[in-house]
């Protein structure tokens, strides 16, 4: 599994950081999405099915 | 797709009737099982759409054929436009706004707001919970739960992080409880809305003068850079970011105080279970969906959406209670379960307007409700729960007066 994000369309709700704090964060300057680990252990998959689930934007794409 | 003549739909009115006060009224829940797109009839007599289905209400507001510009919706309760032309409903409001206007606020805002930013206010929120808390062990019991700890924590919390002067409470919030209740006169709003944004206008201009460390302070620095922000856009933005940060989380610590005393089996659990809290706040979220009169969206363009042709010009409710209470998404839905997985709600709406401040109010919850029931594990209604007086004229849910003892 590959995280890919399209930081454009982020606006910066933070639901990725708050599900998946190991996966993303959140940048400094606009609030939008950083990817922490683009290729997650496989503990931490649901994790990352869950905040892509959740990103009111579908900024959030597993590959 | 085939489309269905919306002609042959009779509008219904917004159901507003609870038979329960935790529960949405039960119109909504025909509608969503009969007719989930249905025509709405607003009060200007115009004639628009209701979804009450949690699919169709995330789509459409994920939807970029639809508009969130305020100018040109209908009010699914208000029977006279929100002055359209008031520059205190345009300026610096990016929950009206469209992109690329709105990306451009957003982004400025939200970092101000990043789950990181809000963790790291914990201990402040932590301590102002505390001392309400000593403050009511002081003075009672009984208590008043609304002015003693639902209404000051998020208050002063808001005051703080935007850097507005807390004693000037009496102010901003006697003009914002007029500006979200339904039985205001045309009159009356614009005397509130008028006297909000004169203080707001007067609020920036002194930031001007003395810059400080707190949000709207550090954007008047950042932007003496590029020089893109007007005394009427920061004071746009400190209005909006004020309402909406002390009125919202408000209701939600006094209805869910009501909720959980309501539900005692599942207040043992949360007591019992410290790390219960997470899931326990994203479903207080979800039964409860205090924007209770949904929010509106306008077709840009002749829309085809769930089966139904959208005309450009007519205004969309999303119900975010009727979504929330969906048995598709959430199973028994009416039930208050603090264990399901509830974070696929709509309380803080969906797409790019989704709340900006819902990491600020998860932690202002998190914080307040362990804290209460900490303190006052005897918590408990003063009067019978039928007396509770509900905010059914209100545009955010919740109860007017919360009497408890301990």
């Amino acid at each position: 599994m590959r995280i890919e994000v399209d930081r454009d369309r982020c606006s910066g709700a933070g639901q990725c950081a708050l599900t998946a704090p190991e996966l993303f964060d959140q940048s400094d300057d606009d609030g939008t999405v950083v990817v922490l680990d683009e290729q997650p252990l496989p503990a931490l998959r649901e994790k990352a099915r869950r905040a892509a689930a959740l990103c009111p934007n579908s900024v959030i794409r597993l590959v | 797709m085939s489309m269905s003549s919306s002609a042959s739909l009779s509008p219904v009115s917004l159901p507003m009737q609870r038979s329960s006060p935790l529960d949405p009224p039960a119109g909504y829940r025909c509608l969503r099982e009969e007719e989930p797109v249905s025509r709405l009839a607003f009060p200007d007599g115009k004639v628009g759409w209701l979804l009450t289905r949690h699919q169709d209400v995330r789509a459409l507001l994920a939807d970029d054929r639809f508009s969130a510009d305020r100018r040109r919706v209908s009010s699914p309760v208000r029977r006279f436009p929100i002055r359209p032309d008031a520059p205190a409903v345009r300026a610096g409001s990016l929950i009206g706004m469209d992109p690329p206007e709105h990306t451009r606020y957003r982004r400025m805002l939200t970092r101000y707001f990043t789950v990181r930013r809000m963790r790291e206010l914990a201990p402040r929120i932590e301590q102002v919970v505390s001392e309400h808390l000593d403050a009511m062990e002081r003075s009672g019991p009984p208590a008043d739960l609304v002015p003693a700890f639902a209404r000051p924590i998020p208050s002063l919390v808001i005051c703080e992080l935007l850097g507005v002067p807390y004693r000037d409470k009496a102010t901003f919030q006697r003009c914002t409880s007029v500006l979200l209740s339904l039985d205001a006169s045309e009159d009356e709003m614009a005397a509130a809305r008028d006297e909000l944004w004169q203080y707001m206008l007067d609020l920036v201009a002194a930031k001007r003068q003395h810059p400080d460390g707190a949000l709207l302070g550090s954007l008047i620095q950042i932007d003496a850079a590029d020089a893109g922000l007007s005394d009427e856009r920061l004071a746009g933005i400190g209005q909006l970011l004020l309402a909406a940060g002390h009125e919202t989380t408000a209701n939600m610590l006094a209805l869910g105080t009501y909720a959980l005393l309501s539900h005692p089996d599942q207040l043992c659990a949360l007591r019992q279970q410290v790390d219960l809290v997470d899931s326990a706040v994203e479903e207080l979220l979800r039964y409860l969906t205090i924007v209770q009169f949904g929010t509106v969206r306008v077709a840009r363009e002749d829309v085809e959406f769930a089966g139904r042709c959208i005309r450009a010009g007519e205004t969309v409710v999303a119900s975010l209670t009727a979504a929330d209470r969906d048995p598709v998404q959430f199973p028994e839905p009416d039930e208050l379960d603090l264990a399901r997985p509830a974070a696929q709600h709509v309380a803080f709406g969906h797409g790019i307007h989704q709340c900006l401040g819902q990491q600020l109010a998860r932690v202002e919850m998190k914080v307040a409700f362990s804290a209460l029931f900490r303190r006052f594990p005897r918590l408990r209604l003063a009067v019978r729960p039928d007396e509770v007086p509900m905010r059914n004229d209100m545009f955010i849910y919740g109860v007017h007066r919360l009497p408890v003892a301990w």
